[in-house]
């Protein structure tokens, strides 16, 4: 309770400001709280735009973690590879996947994929990095003790170097997550028409909704937060538990 | 002889760590290399451990060279090499894995015994103390039978009434299992109190001074006039005055 409580209180005051602040001004562009809940609670397939959010940020996500976390070890383990590969991976990691979004039209045409790759492009490279710089940190000794015990080099991976980085790994996923959340809007505003994002860019483009889009904006938010703490509850997993101080 | 030291010279870059180190170990033996901070004694270890190449020299044991690291002789860390993942059971059990299960089982059984982690079997290393984390793998070095440990400063980051109970505890485990240990520490009182030799290494590069026999049988009395003579007799060969 005393956990829940001040951050309940504060969200309270922040939403009383906003109300007083709409009142107090009169404007009739910018929507009040309870108008928000209004127009999101009368629009009719809000529940499906949640879906294909999820589906989208997820199938690019998992995309991401599961080709990223391998080439991540692989790049981790052998020096010369992440030498050879890592300016590469410097060079494109900069790059805004919105910078990506005519070639995702080209390449994947109006469809679920030209978002589902952004939000993969997106989520890849902060994989691949927290990975392969978690494989590096491995403390030294555990390395040897593994070689000691005359483990062979996939068995060390198997048994000593992925259990040593798997918090780190955790902790990356989270924030690749993160980003990857945070480009939903972005990737939905090419080739789709359902959507959290699309929400947003229809709202506003017919006939200037800003309740639908103050809605939209405050619900990817909302969810966001909700998957966050999702996430972190793998922290306390027994198998990496030894990470994280409680 | 078991280890054979011949002219091993190590540099690193144009550092010189280790030079003209000759030094013959018999089965069986406790030996502690003794020396000052930097003075190459670790990396003695990691070359005899199989984990470093020296630049000059052999090393052989059983009159076979060291070349990699091999499970007959376990490397014991200070107690950060005990795996955080891993169960007390599941860390005694590591290096066991072409063993039966049922041989597997009573092995671990054994040592936790031994070690003195009844009770703990299913804790995790962050639920231990210092001491314990340690014997813990001193555990993990001896399940797999090895026929020498090599422990590196093993004790250095323990209190010192912790410190003065697990090298009793080593000693037992010594004088039950008949390894042969090679014992790296930078502390007097500690080698002379452990070791039937003890090889007193120059600062850098490390050379050989002296080798001197502790023939004070176990247990040992620290009281003994025959233990202060020894231990001041490595104090002066050091440079140091036994007093403060």
């Amino acid at each position: 309770m005393k956990r829940v409580l001040p951050p309940l209180f504060v969200a309270a005051i922040a939403l009383g400001l906003w109300h007083a602040a709409v009142v107090l001004t009169g404007t009739k562009i910018f929507p009040s709280p309870l108008a928000v809940a209004k127009g999101l609670r009368q629009l009719p397939h809000l529940a499906s735009y949640i879906g294909d959010s999820l589906f989208r940020v997820g199938a690019g996500y998992l995309a991401a973690v599961i080709l990223g976390v391998p080439i991540g070890l692989a790049l981790g383990w052998w020096a010369p590879l992440a030498r050879a590969a890592n300016p590469l991976i410097q060079m494109l990691r900069p790059i805004s996947p919105l910078a990506w979004m005519p070639l995702a039209v080209i390449w994947f045409g109006v469809s679920n994929l030209a978002p589902i790759f952004l939000i993969f492009l997106a989520s890849f490279f902060p994989v691949v990095v927290a990975t392969m710089n978690g494989v590096r940190n491995v403390p030294p000794v555990y390395i040897q003790a593994g070689r000691n015990f005359g483990l062979s080099t996939p068995a060390l991976m198997t048994r000593v170097i992925v259990p040593a980085v798997l918090p780190r790994i955790l902790v990356g996923l989270r924030i690749s997550f993160g980003v990857a959340w945070l480009v939903l809007v972005a990737a939905e505003m090419i080739a789709v028409d359902s959507g959290l994002g699309y929400l947003i860019i229809d709202a506003r483009n017919a006939g200037k909704r800003y309740d639908l889009v103050v809605g939209g904006m405050l619900l990817i938010g909302m969810i966001g937060l909700l998957l966050d703490t999702l996430i972190r509850l793998t922290e306390r997993l027994q198998f990496v538990r030894w990470a994280f101080n409680d | 002889m078991k280890v054979l030291f011949r002219n091993i010279g190590m540099t690193f870059g144009n550092v010189r760590v280790l030079d003209d180190i000759n030094l013959s170990v018999s089965e069986g033996e406790f030996v502690c290399l003794l020396g000052p901070s930097g003075c190459g004694k670790s990396t003695l270890l990691n070359i005899v451990g199989g984990f470093l190449q020296q630049t000059e020299g052999e090393v052989t044991i059983d009159g076979e060279h060291v070349t990699e690291p091999d499970p007959r002789r376990i490397f014991v860390f200070q107690e950060r090499g005990v795996f955080p993942w891993l169960t007390v059971e599941e860390n005694i059990g590591f290096g066991l894995f072409r063993m039966a299960e049922s041989e597997k089982r009573a092995r671990i059984a054994h040592y936790v015994q031994m070690v003195g982690l009844r009770g703990f079997e299913q804790s995790y290393p962050r639920e231990l103390s210092g001491g314990m984390k340690q014997r813990l793998e001193v555990a993990r070095a001896l399940a797999v039978d090895p026929d020498v440990l090599y422990l590196d400063e093993p004790f250095g980051a323990l209190d010192s009434i912790t410190r003065l109970q697990m090298r009793r505890e080593l000693l037992r485990i010594w004088q039950a299992e008949k390894k042969t240990i090679l014992f790296v520490t930078h502390d007097i009182e500690e080698s002379v109190q452990l070791a039937d030799r003890v090889v007193v290494l120059s600062a850098r590069p490390g050379k050989v001074r002296r080798i001197v026999d502790i023939d004070i049988p176990h247990p040992r009395d620290l009281s003994d006039p025959r233990y202060i003579a020894l231990r001041d007799e490595i104090f002066g060969e050091i440079g140091l005055a036994h007093q403060i």
